[in-house]
């Protein structure tokens, strides 16, 4: 045990350690809170497209050789995410189609892209680590290190600023457009943080492992409670919990830091599940 | 001038027209009563009224500075998703987002005729419940207390009283009536054309054949006249072969 202390203590002195647990620890938070919403609004694959675009326009800015590929890689997930939202809204099936498009789209011209203009001489290294996250967290330099916090900051406070709103336009869309919520400025609102939040978490997870992270905290929540806001509560505290042990974990064992959050995630989401399932049958 | 005014109104889903050439007006402190058939366009009035979809043709405006905040409504069904976590409390709450504009959180005020609501509708002991465990007559509830909620001056409710038992029923058309005393203007859909003629001052008849007018004209009209004899002779079939069932379990 003294041993396992003692080379966590050693990794804490330097500061990219404690730099990617802060920078994993916000995201892991910004992503769980609207869990429950994209669940609930089958707004989850919108999120799982959202990631192929941020991969196709990561690529680009690599290509391109931006200095800060996020300030690329983020307006164009956010145009995306609202023209998605955009055609969703005309007919269910089109908006459908059009994720699948859009996103399929996007990841091929990125591998293409990087193929074509190869950046560095490992290709499939490159692609692997945007795809899964790998080791990229503990290699952020201090911009982005400081651009994680401050959209974090600003999502959460964006979160808890229109909490019920966000509320009232999940739970029934019609009834809040008829008594003078206007739905669609919310929805604008979501789809906008879920933008900013996928393009935080590829820096986590990789663009594959996205939705785990925005999904399982949400459902692992609602296994076991019955209030939206014990459900909020409950998911950000899981969320920030595994992450934390991923990352110690992935430190101390050398292992990729995204698949271990999310491995975590999926052995906790089993235990809440049981626990769920426990209290109906005792019930 | 009126509340709510419907001209030359066309109702339908992609020009298929279900409802012609409606015309009428809603003043404040009315008590407007709508029937007909199944299927005869009930709801999708409703809706247009509401803003949540457009006529085909036709006009539907708004009078006396009608603002969209001061309109309660209960949908006839609202489809929650499976699983969806809120808790009763929650869901009447949000009847009162309306008034919070870019305010993001609920007065004390607000919370107050939460409550008061939660009590009117019998509901004050599920609070902290999950609304999707809770019966279906328990859920109209909850929708009807947020509704209230909402209401400032109108109210439109689609089927109040479908999935109440008796008791709860006959309360709830008094509160009803209560509320259209103090001077909320209210617009019903109903199947229960005898509580509809006792409580409304107006009826509108959709259907084949539209009426528009007060309930004493509607019970001197044929049309009128013609209905509420089927509607009581029904109801009387339906008493004596519900008490001839009864006897049939009892042997
Ligand atoms: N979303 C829709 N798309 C296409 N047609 C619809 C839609 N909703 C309703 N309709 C059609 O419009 C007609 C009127 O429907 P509406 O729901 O307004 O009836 P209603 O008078 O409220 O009936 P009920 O008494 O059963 O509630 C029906 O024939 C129905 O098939
Ligand atoms: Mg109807």
């Amino acid at each position: 045990m003294n041993e396992i202390f003692e080379k966590l203590g050693l990794y804490f002195q330097h500061s990219f350690v404690l730099n990617a647990l802060i920078v994993g620890v916000l995201i892991a938070l910004c992503s769980s809170l609207l869990g429950v919403t994209l669940v609930l609004k089958r707004f989850s694959f919108i999120g799982d497209g959202l990631s192929h675009v941020a991969f196709g326009a990561l690529a680009i800015a690599s290509v391109l050789h931006f200095s800060n590929k996020m300030m690329l890689v983020l307006p164009i997930t956010v145009l995306c995410a609202i023209l998605l939202l955009r055609t969703g809204q005309n007919t269910k099936i089109k908006g459908d189609a059009a994720i699948a498009m859009i996103s399929v789209g996007a990841l091929a011209f990125g591998y293409l892209i990087m193929n074509l203009f190869p950046t560095s001489s490992n290709i499939s290294g490159d692609v692997c680590s945007t795809l899964f996250g790998s080791t990229s967290i503990l290699t952020l330099s201090s911009f982005e290190v400081a651009l994680c916090i401050i959209l974090s900051i600003v999502v959460v406070i964006l979160f808890l600023l229109f909490y019920h709103k966000i509320f009232a336009v999940t739970f029934d869309e019609t009834f809040a457009n008829a008594t003078g919520t206007n739905a669609n400025r919310y929805n604008l609102l979501i789809a906008v943080i879920i933008a900013v939040i996928i393009v935080l978490a590829m820096n986590l997870v990789g663009s594959l492992l996205i939705s785990a992270l925005v999904i399982f905290p949400a459902l692992s929540a609602m296994r076991i409670l019955k209030s939206f806001r014990s459900v909020t509560i409950f998911s950000a505290v899981f969320s920030v919990f595994c992450a934390f042990l991923g990352i110690l974990i992935s430190i101390l064992a050398e292992t990729p830091v995204g698949s271990t959050i999310v491995a975590i995630d999926v052995v906790a989401f089993a235990v809440c599940a049981l626990i769920g399932s426990f209290g109906t049958a005792a019930k | 001038m009126s509340l709510l005014t419907c001209q030359e109104l066309f109702l339908g889903y992609d020009s298929n027209i279900i409802v012609k050439n409606l015309n009428f007006s809603v003043n404040s402190g009315d008590y407007l009563c709508i029937v007909g058939e199944n299927g005869s366009g009930k709801s999708t009035l409703m809706k247009t009224l509401l803003g949540l979809q457009n006529p085909i043709r036709g006009t539907v405006s708004t009078g006396d500075g009608l603002k969209k905040n001061e309109i309660g409504y209960l949908p006839q069904q609202t489809i929650v998703q499976r699983d969806f976590p809120a808790s009763v409390k929650e869901i009447v709450l949000s009847g009162c987002q309306g008034h919070c504009g870019l305010r993001p959180f609920y007065r004390k005020e607000e919370k107050a005729m939460a409550e008061e609501n939660m009590k009117k509708m019998g509901i004050l002991e599920f609070s902290n419940r999950c609304y999707r465990e809770l019966s279906g007559g328990q859920q109209q509830r909850v929708l009807l207390a947020r509704a209230l909620c909402a209401t400032r001056k109108l109210l439109l409710l689609d089927e109040p009283v479908s999935g109440l038992d008796p008791m709860v029923t006959a309360s709830m058309y008094e509160l009803i009536y209560g509320l259209n005393k103090e001077g909320i203007t209210i617009i019903m859909i109903s199947h229960d054309l005898m509580a509809a003629v006792k409580y409304a001052t107006h009826i509108l008849h959709i259907g084949d054949h539209v009426f528009y007018g007060t309930k004493e004209e509607y019970q001197k009209s044929e049309h009128g006249k013609m209905f509420l004899a089927q509607e009581s002779g029904g109801q009387e079939k339906a008493d004596s072969k519900r008490s001839k069932g009864g006897k049939h379990h009892h042997e």
